[in-house]
């Protein structure tokens, strides 16, 4: 699986100038500036409604900014949403999997869906990549949720995005599949993906990612390495996340 | 369209069917439900009602062909319904909309599938309202299979843009048929006036401006619900 071509390296993978997003009365992002070069993991940390979420939507191009700007390798999300929706892959608090139809059939038809010629070959081995091969053709009704999980990232990077966006992926996930995702998402990075996660492990987080941002009440309260998070005084927050 | 939005067309299709053709509950149901409609107007109206048509026949001979539309169109809607209610598990409609590519390939996929499932539905209703309202059907099939055809259509067409529309409101069951029906009242007009025609004689010659109507509204209806189906299932 390799990336698809991006633009030159020195566009941000994902960048973000004065973003705010209103519902109704409630301001959940409120002017966030943000800027992740490509190849970079980040990690965003917070506690609930803090804004994780409705920043990884915005950058998805699932919702618009109610103010401001969000760029995808250049690409303005609001109005690009095609030149952005082809370079990411979602891992969404949902699955997005249809329980009637089988793990195969479910990447087959993200396939046809990405434009992906349909060969069983391609998606076997993402299969084999989630540790799903012996579950293909078993309906994903019956599936555990940390399976249909592993699924789902199947499916969000079946297309090779060179963007990934995950929204408490460590969710559901017993040990085994922990690990599987660890060394799933550390082949990513090594090829050169650009990863942002939102979680509420904390140690997961900041052990996977190399930078950490933390968002309070709709605005960044720490950006910088995740080494550095746990001696920041925004660390104090931790126990009120964890 | 270009030729990979057209595979993604046959993608929603090949989901949709595959999906329907699984869960045969829900088509049993709606199959029941329509054999249900049917038989009520049968019992209700009676065979021995000694009002007659202009050929002679009785009364629930002579208004079979609007009786099997408000079957098609009950059942029809619970089908339109379904459609997106399969999209909002695991919130797979979201996941449609992050799919890179035009949206208007998903709604014509969604309308190709429906008009599928409706036909599968027809096939079903047609017969089961030949015995009860005594109707010679074989002799006319041709004809009512396309009248059946171009009708559904248009249905589907409208159908699937106003259950996207609804598929994320609480109280879409009742919103979507008061959204929908009164849209297709032209529809429905010449599907019932055509089917009357077909199956009772086209005396004046009118079969052919109604049939002319229904392409017309399936041209204008495809043609509207395909390009603003995008708006349909935004956010």
């Amino acid at each position: 699986m390799c990336p698809v071509a991006t633009r030159p390296a020195s566009v941000p993978a994902v960048q973000l100038e004065g973003v705010t997003k209103r519902f109704a009365r409630n301001w959940a992002l409120k002017s966030v500036s943000l800027t992740i070069p490509p190849g970079e993991s980040v990690c965003l940390l917070g506690p609930n409604g803090s804004g994780k979420t409705t920043l990884l939507r915005i950058v998805a191009t699932a919702t618009r900014p109610t103010a401001g700007q969000a760029l995808v390798f250049g690409y303005e999300a609001a109005d690009d949403g095609d030149a952005v929706r082809s370079r990411i892959g979602l891992l969404s608090h949902r699955t997005f999997l249809y329980g009637e139809l089988t793990a195969r059939e479910n990447l087959r038809f993200a396939a046809g869906m990405y434009g992906i010629p349909p060969g069983n070959a391609r998606l076997d081995a993402a299969l084999a990549d989630v540790g799903l091969a012996p579950a293909a053709d078993t309906r994903v009704r019956a599936f555990s949720q940390g399976m249909a999980q592993r699924l789902a990232l199947a499916r969000a990077t079946l297309h090779a995005p060179p963007l990934l966006l995950l929204d408490e992926p460590y969710s559901g996930l017993d040990a085994d599949a922990l690990q599987l995702l660890d060394r799933y998402l550390g082949s990513f990075l090594a090829r050169g993906g650009t990863m942002v996660l939102v979680t509420h492990q904390l140690a997961k987080g900041l052990t996977a990612c190399r930078r950490a941002v933390a968002l309070r009440e709709g605005r960044v309260v720490f950006d910088g390495a995740s080494a550095d998070f746990r001696s920041s005084p925004e660390a104090a927050l931790v126990g009120e996340w964890g | 369209m270009q030729g990979h939005e057209w595979r993604r067309v046959w993608a929603i299709v090949w989901k949709d069917t595959l999906t329907e053709r699984r869960t045969k509950a829900a088509f049993n149901a709606m199959a029941f439900f329509a054999g249900l409609v049917l038989l009520i107007f049968a019992f209700a109206i009676g065979p021995d009602v000694p009002v007659t048509g202009p050929a002679g026949q009785g009364l629930l001979e002579y208004i079979a062909p609007g009786l099997v539309w408000v079957a098609i169109l009950l059942t029809g809607v619970l089908a339109l319904g379904r459609s997106f209610q399969v999209e909002m598990e695991n919130g797979a409609l979201e996941g449609l909309r992050l799919y890179p590519g035009e949206r208007r390939s998903i709604g014509i996929g969604k309308i190709i599938a429906n008009v599928a499932t409706l036909t599968a539905m027809e096939v079903l209703i047609v017969p089961i309202a030949g015995v009860l309202y005594s109707i010679d059907l074989w002799s006319k099939l041709p004809a009512l299979a396309a009248v059946l055809f171009l009708a559904t259509l248009g249905f589907a067409a409208v159908g699937t843009f106003y259950a996207a529309l609804t598929a994320n409101l609480r109280a879409r069951e009742v919103m979507l048929p008061l959204l929908l029906f009164p849209v297709m009242v032209p529809v429905v007009l010449a599907a019932v006036k055509a089917t009357f025609l077909i199956l009772n004689g086209d005396l004046m010659g009118e079969l052919s401006a109604w049939v002319r109507l229904l392409v017309v509204f399936d041209a204008v209806f495809v043609t509207v619900c395909t390009l603003a189906f995008g708006f349909a299932i935004e956010e």
